[in-house]
C-alpha cells in the first residue's frame, strides 16, 4: 500500500506530472468522495421541492458556465453569444425529442453536437478577429440566432415555442424534479470530469498557450485557428448539453429566455466564479442562481407585507441594480472571483495559526 | 418612386440619429479603448435628466439643457473615477463586464425612479424648421438632429485636431506608454474623455427623447445599435461614425420597406459580421495590420 500524502509545507514539485496533478493530497480525494455521497445520497432526499428546483437550475447553468469558462477563461476568446448557443441546444433537444422521436439518452449528446457545429460556424470570425472585434462579432451572432429562433417557425414554433414531454430513460420516468436531479448532476459530474482532464491534455495546454500569447503559441507550432475553432466547438457542446437538459426540465421552450441578457448572466457567472477555474464556474452558477432567487423572493416578500405593498412593485427593477452591483463589486474588489476566495480560505485553514 | 424617396429621407434621418448616438461611444473608445456597453444607459440618463429639469422642475429650456450637459459631464467624470480607474491595465473581458454591470445598475435605477412608461418633453422646437417637398416631409426634429449632428462633427473634428486636450487624447489612444513618457497625464485624459462622452451622450439622449418619447428600454436598446454603426465606420473615427450611421439607417429603412419588417432589426448585425470578416477596421478606422 502506498503512503498517504498530506500537505507539504512548501512547493517541492519535481516533475511536470506533479504540477498538473488534480489531487495534491489524499485529503482531496476523500473530500471529493464525501461530496459525491452528499450530492447523490443525501441532498436529493432532504431538500424541499423548491430547493430541488433551484439545485436543478444551478446544475444546468453550471454545465453551460463550465463550457463558457473553457472558451473565455482558458482560450481567451470572448463570446457574447453563449446564451444563444444554450438556446440552440434547447431547440435542438426539443425538436429531436418531439419531431424526430429520439430517445432521451440520444437527444442530449445529439443536441450538444448540433450546437457544437453551430458554435463552430459562429467561431469562424476568430480566424481574423480577436479581442473586442471578436466580442462584437459574437454579439452579432447572438442577435442573428435570436432572430432565427423567432422566425424559423416551421422548425422552432416561432414565438409560441415547443412543448417537450418529460424524459424517460429505459422505461424509467424522469419527469419529476428528484429523478431529473440525478440526470442533471450525473451530467454535471461527467462534464466537470471531462473539463478538468481536458485542460491537462495537449489540447487544453494549447488553449492556455493561445490565451496567454497567441503569437508565441503559433511560434511554438500550435495551429491557432483550428484550436480556436475546437474551443468554440467544445464550449458550444457544453452549452448544447445544458440547453437540451433545460428543454426537458422546463417542459416547454420559447425564444425569450435565450437573449443577450442570458449571455451576460453566463459571463457574470464565470467572472464572479473565477476565470480559468472549473470549480469557479460552478461557484459562479451557484452564486448567480442564489442571488436571483433571493432577490425575487425578497421583492415578493415585500409585496405581500401590508403597508409596503404599493412600493414593492417599484422595487422590482432594483433586482437588476443589485445584479449589476454584484458584477461591478466583484470585478473591482475580487477580479479572480470566488475560486480565489475559496483558495484563500483553504490556505488560511491549512496554515493556521502561522499564516505567514 | 415617392415611396423610395420617403424611405431614403427616413433612412438618412434615422442614420443621423444613430450617428449622433454613436459619437459618445467613439469618444470613449478613441482615448481609452473601452468598449462601453453602458452606452445606451448613458443616453437614457441624459434624456431623463433633461426631463426632470424641463418638465418636472419647469426650468427654462435653455437653462435645463445647460444643466443637463453640466450634470452629465460630472457623471461621466464620477463613473471614470469610481469604476473605470481601478481597472486600468486589466484584461479586456473585465472592463467589458464592468460596463455591462454598470448598464444593469443604471437601468435598474432608472426603472425604479421613472418606471417603464413613455414620458414626453414639453413642446419647444420651432415648427418652422420642418421641410416639405411635394409629398415628402421631414419633421422639424429631424432637421434639428441633422443640424446638431453636423455641428458636433465640426466641433469635435476641431477639438481633436487643434485643442491640446484633444491632442492628448489622440496621443493616449495611439500609444499609451509613449504618451506617458512625454508627460501626458493619462488618467486625466481618461477622465476627461468619459466626461465629454457622457455630455455628448446626454445631448444625443435628449434628441432621441424628443423624437420617440423617453422610455428606458427604448433608449437603452439604441446603445446596442451603436455597434454595427461604429464597426462600419471604423471604431475610432468620428466622421466614420456619421457615415456608418447613415448607411445602417438606410439599410434598416429599405429592408423594412421592401423586404420584411422583422428582418429590419437584425440586418445591421448581419452586415456587421460581414464587415468584420472583410474589413474589421471599418471604412475609416485606423488600419492596424495584425495577424491572428
Amino acid at each position: 500500500m502506498r503512503k498517504f500524502q498530506f500537505h507539504p509545507c512548501g512547493n517541492f514539485k519535481e516533475s511536470y506530472n506533479e504540477e498538473i496533478k488534480i489531487f495534491e493530497t489524499d485529503f482531496g480525494r476523500l473530500w471529493l468522495l464525501i461530496g459525491l455521497v452528499l450530492l447523490f445520497g443525501v441532498i436529493p432526499f432532504i431538500s424541499s421541492p423548491f430547493m430541488l428546483y433551484v439545485l436543478n437550475t444551478v446544475g444546468i447553468y453550471a454545465i453551460a458556465a463550465i463550457g463558457l469558462n473553457l472558451l473565455i477563461g482558458y482560450t481567451g476568446q470572448i463570446s457574447l453569444g453563449h446564451g444563444a448557443f444554450f438556446g440552440v441546444g434547447a431547440y435542438a433537444g426539443a425538436i429531436l425529442a418531439t419531431k424526430a422521436n429520439f430517445p432521451f439518452i440520444l437527444v442530449v449528446p445529439a443536441a450538444g453536437l448540433i450546437t457544437a457545429a453551430v458554435g463552430m460556424v459562429f467561431g469562424l470570425p476568430s480566424a481574423r478577429l480577436k479581442h473586442l472585434y471578436l466580442c462584437i462579432a459574437t454579439l452579432a451572432g447572438q442577435f442573428i440566432l435570436e432572430y432565427v429562433f423567432v422566425q424559423w417557425e416551421s422548425l422552432t414554433g416561432g414565438a409560441e415555442g415547443i412543448s417537450v414531454v418529460g424524459a424517460t430513460l429505459f422505461g424509467l420516468d424522469l419527469g419529476n424534479d428528484r429523478t431529473f436531479y440525478y440526470v442533471i448532476f450525473v451530467c454535471l459530474v461527467v462534464m466537470t470530469w471531462i473539463a478538468v482532464n481536458l485542460i491537462r491534455t495537449r489540447y487544453g495546454r494549447a488553449f492556455i498557450a493561445i490565451r496567454d500569447n497567441d503569437r508565441a503559441a503559433e511560434g511554438m507550432g500550435i495551429p491557432i485557428f483550428p484550436y480556436k475553432l475546437l474551443s468554440f466547438a467544445i464550449s458550444s457542446f457544453y452549452a448544447g448539453v445544458a440547453g437540451a437538459l433545460y428543454a426537458y426540465f422546463m417542459m416547454s421552450i420559447t425564444p425569450e429566455p435565450f437573449n443577450l441578457w442570458l449571455s451576460i448572466v453566463f459571463i457574470a457567472m464565470i467572472i464572479i466564479g473565477g476565470l480559468g477555474s472549473i470549480p469557479g464556474s460552478v461557484f459562479g452558477a451557484i452564486f448567480i442562481v442564489a442571488l436571483e432567487e433571493v432577490l425575487s423572493h425578497g421583492t415578493e416578500y415585500l409585496m405581500n407585507v401590508g403597508p409596503s405593498a404599493g412600493a414593492a412593485i417599484t422595487i422590482a427593477p432594483l433586482r437588476e441594480f443589485v445584479f449589476g452591483l454584484a458584477i461591478v463589486l466583484f470585478i473591482i474588489f475580487e477580479p479572480k472571483g470566488l475560486a480565489e476566495v475559496w483558495r484563500i480560505v483553504r490556505s488560511n485553514f491549512r496554515l493556521w495559526p502561522f499564516s505567514y | 418612386m415617392e415611396f423610395f424617396l420617403q424611405l431614403l429621407v427616413n433612412g438618412i434621418s434615422l442614420g443621423f440619429l444613430y450617428a449622433l448616438s454613436a459619437l459618445g461611444f467613439v469618444m470613449i473608445f478613441k482615448s481609452s479603448s473601452v468598449l462601453n456597453f453602458a452606452h445606451g444607459e448613458l443616453l437614457a440618463i441624459g434624456a431623463f435628466m433633461f426631463l426632470v429639469l424641463s418638465a418636472w422642475a419647469k426650468l427654462p429650456i435653455i437653462l435645463a439643457f445647460a444643466l443637463t450637459l453640466i450634470g452629465s459631464f460630472a457623471l461621466g467624470f464620477v463613473i471614470e473615477r469610481l469604476f473605470l480607474r481601478p481597472l486600468i491595465g486589466e484584461a479586456l473581458i473585465e472592463v467589458i463586464m464592468l460596463t455591462v454591470g454598470l448598464a444593469a445598475m443604471f437601468k435598474g435605477l432608472m426603472l425604479f425612479i421613472f418606471g417603464g412608461d413613455i414620458h414626453d418633453y414639453p413642446k419647444f422646437l420651432p415648427e418652422g424648421l420642418s421641410m416639405e417637398w411635394g409629398t415628402i416631409q421631414i419633421p422639424s426634429v429631424y432637421v434639428a438632429t441633422f443640424i446638431i449632428g453636423i455641428l458636433f462633427l465640426i466641433i469635435f473634428g476641431l477639438f481633436f485636431k487643434y485643442s491640446s486636450q484633444g491632442i492628448y487624447m489622440r496621443s493616449v489612444a495611439d500609444n499609451q506608454p509613449a504618451a506617458l513618457s512625454l508627460g501626458v497625464h493619462v488618467k486625466r485624459v481618461f477622465a476627461m474623455s468619459w466626461a465629454i462622452a457622457a455630455l455628448v451622450c446626454a445631448m444625443s439622449g435628449v434628441v432621441l427623447g424628443i423624437i420617440n418619447g423617453i422610455n428606458v428600454h427604448q433608449i437603452s436598446s439604441v446603445g446596442l445599435k451603436v455597434f454595427p454603426v461604429v464597426i462600419l465606420g471604423g471604431l475610432d473615427s468620428i466622421g466614420g461614425a456619421i457615415i456608418g450611421g447613415v448607411i445602417i439607417g438606410l439599410l434598416e429603412t429599405f429592408t423594412g420597406g421592401y423586404i420584411s419588417t422583422s428582418l429590419r432589426e437584425v440586418i445591421p448585425y448581419i452586415v456587421l459580421v460581414l464587415i468584420l470578416m472583410v474589413r474589421p477596421y471599418g471604412l475609416f478606422g485606423l488600419v492596424e495590420i495584425e495577424r491572428v
